[in-house]
């Protein structure tokens, strides 16, 4: 890598602090990992790829995957996640639970601001109160009324001041939420960036610029040192954090790279420790860089979605219709030759990977496909379709060059086996999504990742109500089998239902459910792999030496 | 030429006020908003955030805040997308960069062009020649999303000597590559105008003059034959410089450079309102602009025409 | 379009001049030149090839341009290299379909494209810029601010946009690339119309009581083929470099059809995984058929404009 001279001083003041704590904690850990005993490289910084610039990091605006990721590097919540996803303390050290189960009590630690200034309950409470109000306009601030907290819902909707929030900050570090109704997830929602806190003052000295690096004030283990809208974002140790003793991690830069091939060669020219792997390219990379090259699960699924709305076409009414197009989808080709990520064929809507979810028996599943493509035929044949003729429909998916290898097996697949013919239409992205919202589609890809680890997350979206329900399928047995779910003990039992009613109504064809495939350099140690949230924290990053 | 300018200067203001409406119309149009995600957000919060950026108003009440921010405080307005940066801060970051290396790759497509160009025509029908015509047609053909990623390969994966990517502040050896991908077409474009225009002036009559009268070669060709050669490849420079820089996104996608083609793509892709019409508005200006230093240029060197 | 506007001029100029009166016709003559250029003759010859390959080839292959060898699907690297024992004479792509039978239908696609939008682009710049032209006067003016107006707009900003908003099909593509070439057209035709308005045939045809529409169709666009024709072997290699631009955006062509441009996208994007063919065989048809467009074009030039030989 060639050094950046504009920056030199910059980096060289920024060497000097790290070096100043690095000396400071020294004793902490020297060149050898503390807990694993292995040599440490010199040199603790990590690079990765970003897709795109990240919009924004403000705790409360922020949305994806990727920005959060920059936000839980910058700020610190009141939980935080280990590496298989549990809870643990962040800037709480420990929460009650009141008796009605509405009220919880959370014990701050004494923890400081990047700037100096303590981090009390009343950041949390300004936080909190500004993701709600309407005139921030977040985003995300449906997530905040999914919390359940008192009186969200009527802030959001601007009929109360944001003061009415049921939050309150009993003294500097105790922090009381008050809920609508009991909700036994509400800890881990919590993990989540919107309800980090923000630092008033900064919020309201330099308005939307407080994120810029010179004017930012984080709580988190980095601080931001530059951020060049797609081009990079450089975060480096603060040594304010809490637990900064702790940390090893000294820098950590994104790069956007917007190709992912062309992020592949940067990776094996050695600029980068971490990135995507393309569709299709896991099974060479792992013979070439066995050590580097990881598949794990994730928590997302992948299918296609009926249009089974007033709007859709006729034939797909007739469920022999939809289960023949569903059998005669071969999975294995899809998951061992398109995509070869250690992606799982999926014959549920809900992941097997997800917690405590046991995977119920459809009988599809364990049919050969020699089996599944003559049932297909024979059911396509009996719903009266055939050579003279043919079913016909058009299948939109979003510009990808993954979606796109997708789609055109499985329309040739369909082709091949069933005479089936499958227009295929790509959409850009919001175009896509505008067609799906609007029923204006016939067949289309659809894929959730869940929002929190329970079946609920996948399960609730083919209810009549849910609007990702694009395919508008009705089944009142779902609808109140998953309303039961919320408050029985045994949700598993609804939740085998439900996969089995869908297996017989086929009102979506499940595809494969993801993995996550990336390249990471053998020296960047502490990837949470058994996270499949994929919930990351670069302080719990180290590089070893070679 | 001063009422030349003002002539020019005026008439540009139509131009961009019907830019700036076919660009407000085209986007307003396209199926979509700039707020729609995956999920797709409740109406409330949909509301909320359609307050904030106006777009509960009208549509005229819209443009008409939308011009009088520009006209007034030269604003563009916040991005929607990026939520803590206006689209002038945008602007600021990206119009530089892809102006730095736009410029650099317009300097180096003519400061090797046209000596290429006329090197061509002065040893008219030799290997050389046929030599630089084959070049400029093989260049000319080769898309630069061809080129990038190759160089990539081998300057950065093979040899390592430049960086794969990135903008650094705009320090050399990020410029290295996204140069060369950007300028090499039009080199070679510029090249072979040069070339043909080269060809025809030394075939006329005032060239053979000068020859019969025993002038050294190289001095017929500064001297006389320079001038008129170049006026064609003038006229061509405005849109090239213009084609360059809308051709930017590939330099953007493939070198990471931060520059102002990708956001405009994106933009267009994420119906980032404020932030496309921004660019749209800077590019066109640009490309007025352009435009009329190119007439200028021209009608200083020809003296047939008036301004 | 990057078309040299002052030569176009100038081309103009040959091919007017000459026009009505010698008794020798201008084509003849132009023919005759083109004939003597052994670069523009060898072009026409290896596109016409080019073409016909592109619609007989397919014929040859048992593999269509969208049918999967599953066999191959996903193993492109391993397996998918060019062979004759398979039939696969190009090789395959990562999905396992017959790169011979893509690129053969992909050079039909680019032809069309390049061909069908310059048609857009010379109907439209043809007819705009005769009437602008023979009215003259204000409408002239008018006219002609509008084009000055529209070729201020960075075109290519605008093409996305549409692409954004009306999804992609070929139709627009043909459309859209056509509606953002014309205006180069429309200028040239017009100077020319103006020194035609004046001939004597013209005039005659005004006395006689010939309505305006036909004496444009009839008399004045018959005398512009010149210009029209040279112009047209120079923007159509232009045009389909700008599909490929488009194409490699992703806002081309639909699955399963495809281009040069999205043939040569996708090899780019796969040249580090060992499937060169993917890049090699497409960017061979392409950068081929392009240089014989600009040889031919060239030809064409120097066929209408002897000044320069």
């Amino acid at each position: 890598m060639i050094d950046n001279k504009n920056n030199f001083k910059k980096v060289a003041m920024a060497t000097a602090i790290a070096a100043v704590t690095a000396f400071t904690s020294m004793s902490a850990f020297s060149a050898a990992h503390p807990v694993t005993g292995e040599e440490l490289a010199t040199d603790q910084s990590y690079t990765y790829r970003l897709l795109d610039g990240i919009p924004t990091i403000d705790p409360q605006l922020v949305e994806g995957v990727e920005s959060s990721v920059v936000v839980r590097d910058l700020f610190e919540g009141l939980l935080n996640q280990d590496d298989l996803g549990n809870n643990v303390p962040g800037v709480a050290k420990s929460f009650d639970l009141s008796e009605d189960k509405k009220t919880y009590t959370f014990h701050l630690r004494k923890s400081n601001w990047s700037n100096g200034d303590p981090v009390t309950a009343n950041d949390f409470v300004y936080a909190w109160r500004r993701a709600v109000d309407p005139k921030t306009a977040s985003p995300y601030s449906w997530y905040m009324e999914m919390m359940a907290i008192k009186n969200g819902a009527a802030v959001i909707k601007d009929k109360m001041d944001p003061k009415e929030l049921g939050v309150k900050a009993i003294d500097d570090y105790t922090f009381e939420v008050t809920l609508e109704a009991p909700l036994p997830y509400f800890p881990g929602m919590v993990t989540h960036t919107t309800t980090f806190p923000s630092h008033q003052a900064t919020v309201e000295k330099f308005g939307k610029d407080w994120t810029r690096p010179e004017n930012i004030v984080g709580n988190g283990a980095y601080t931001l040192t530059s951020w060049t809208l797609k081009e990079k974002n450089v975060r480096e140790r603060n040594a304010k954090y809490w637990d900064n003793a702790n940390t090893i991690l000294d820098k950590v830069t994104a790069l956007v790279i917007n190709d992912e091939n062309q992020a592949l060669i940067r990776f094996k020219a050695g600029d980068l420790d971490k990135t995507e792997i393309p569709a299709g390219q896991y099974p060479s990379m792992k013979k070439s860089n066995p050590s580097e090259a990881y598949s794990f699960p994730r928590l997302c699924n992948y299918y296609y979605t009926f249009n089974l709305s007033d709007s859709g076409p006729e034939a797909f009414k007739d469920v022999r219709v939809r289960k023949a197009l569903s059998y005669a989808l071969d999975r294995n080709v899809i998951v061992n030759n398109v995509t070869k990520g250690g992606q799982k064929p999926a014959y549920t809507f809900t992941p097997a990977a997800t917690a405590s979810f046991e995977v119920p028996a459809v009988d599809y599943a364990s049919w050969t496909q020699k089996d599944r493509d003559a049932k297909a035929k024979e059911l396509l044949a009996a719903a009266g379709y055939n050579k003279e003729n043919p079913l016909k429909f058009d299948m939109i998916y979003n510009t990808d060059e993954a979606h796109k290898k997708i789609a055109t097996v499985i329309s040739q697949m369909w082709k091949q086996k069933l005479g089936v013919n499958a227009v295929l239409a790509n959409q850009e992205w919001k175009t896509f999504l505008d067609t799906r919202k609007k029923q204006a589609f016939q067949l289309a890809r659809g894929a959730w990742c869940g929002d929190y680890n329970e079946a609920s997350t996948f399960l609730d979206l083919v209810t009549t109500q849910a609007g990702y329900n694009h395919g508008k399928w009705v089944n009142k047995e779902v609808d109140q089998l998953m309303a039961e779910a919320k408050t029985s003990a045994t949700p598993n039992v609804n939740y085998t239902r439900v996969e089995q009613i869908m297996a017989e109504e086929m009102p979506v064809i499940p595809v494969y459910h993801y993995a996550g495939v990336y390249m990471i350099k053998d020296t960047l140690k502490g990837w949470p792999v058994k996270n499949v949230q994929q919930t990351i924290y670069s302080r719990t990053f180290y590089k070893t030496a070679k | 030429m001063f009422s030349f300018i003002v002539r020019r200067t005026l008439s540009s203001i139509p131009t961009i006020l019907i830019l700036i409406l076919i660009s407000f119309a085209l986007m307003r149009l396209a199926p979509g908003s700039p707020f729609s995600t995956e999920r797709g957000l409740p109406p409330e919060v949909l509301a909320n955030l359609e307050a904030k950026y106006g777009l509960n108003l009208p549509w005229y009440e819209q443009i008409y805040t939308y011009l009088r921010g520009i006209i007034f405080e030269f604003d563009f307005g916040p991005s929607f997308k990026y939520k803590d940066r206006s689209v002038n801060d945008i602007l600021a970051q990206g119009f530089p960069v892809t102006l730095t290396y736009g410029i650099w790759s317009f300097v180096v497509a003519v400061a090797v062009g046209i000596p290429l160009g006329i090197a061509a025509a002065v040893k008219h029908n030799t290997k050389f020649d046929y030599a630089a015509v084959g070049f400029s047609i093989g260049a000319q053909v080769l898309p630069n999303f061809v080129m990038a990623p190759i160089l990539v390969i081998i300057f950065t994966l093979w040899l390592n000597w430049l960086p794969g990517g990135g903008w650094n502040g705009g320090q050399w050896q990020y410029l290295i590559m996204p140069i060369i991908a950007l300028s090499t077409s039009y080199m070679a474009s510029i090249a072979r105008i040069t070339r043909s225009s080269m060809l025809e002036v030394l075939h006329s009559n005032f060239i053979r003059t000068a020859k019969a009268k025993g002038l050294p070669t190289s001095s017929i060709i500064l001297r006389h034959a320079l001038k008129p050669a170049l006026l064609p490849v003038i006229s061509y420079l405005g849109p090239a410089f213009v084609y360059m820089i809308t051709g930017s996104v590939i330099i953007d996608i493939y070198f990471s450079t931060g520059g102002m083609g990708q956001f405009f793509v994106d933009a267009a892709l994420n119906r980032d309102y404020s932030l496309l019409m921004g660019v749209t508005i800077v590019f066109g200006v640009m490309t007025i602009l352009f435009n009329a230093i190119v007439d200028i240029t021209y009608a200083w060197l020809d003296p047939k025409i008036r301004l | 379009m990057l078309v040299n506007k002052k030569k176009m001029a100038s081309v103009a100029e040959a091919a007017s001049g000459q026009t009505p009166v010698k008794g020798r016709s201008q084509w003849q003559d132009a023919m005759g030149r083109f004939k003597n250029n052994k670069a523009s003759l060898v072009s026409v010859i290896v596109l016409s090839i080019m073409i016909l390959i592109s619609f007989l080839g397919p014929a040859l292959s048992e593999w269509d341009h969208e049918t999967i060898d599953w066999a191959l699907t996903g193993n492109a690297a391993e397996m998918g290299a060019p062979s004759i024992e398979n039939g696969h004479f190009f090789g395959t792509d990562d999905l396992g379909r017959d790169l011979y039978a893509r690129v053969m239908q992909g050079t039909q696609i680019s032809l069309m494209v390049g061909i069908i939008g310059t048609i857009v682009a010379v109907v439209v710049g043809v007819l705009y810029g005769a009437v602008a032209g023979y009215f003259g006067g204000r409408v002239d003016n008018f006219m002609m601010r509008f084009v000055d107006i529209l070729m201020s707009i960075p075109y290519m900003f605008i093409l996305i946009i549409l692409f954004v908003m009306f999804g992609r099909s070929v139709y627009i593509l043909f459309i859209g690339l056509g509606l953002f070439s014309w205006m180069d057209m429309a200028r040239i035709v017009r100077g020319q119309t103006l020194s035609l308005k004046h001939k004597e045939f013209i005039e005659a045809a005004v006395a006689a009581g010939v309505s305006d529409f036909t004496i444009i169709i009839r008399h004045i666009v018959p005398n512009l083929l010149g210009i029209v024709v040279v112009y047209t072997s120079l923007m159509i290699p232009n045009l389909i470099l700008l599909e490929s631009f488009i194409s490699f955006l992703g806002l081309g062509i639909q699955e399963p059809l495809t281009s040069w441009g999205a043939l040569i996208s996708e090899g780019a994007k796969t040249i580090q995984y060992g499937t060169l063919w993917q890049l090699a065989f497409p960017l061979a048809f392409f950068v081929t058929g392009l240089f014989c467009f600009f040889f031919i074009g060239d030809g064409l030039r120097d066929a209408f404009d002897p000044k320069e030989r």
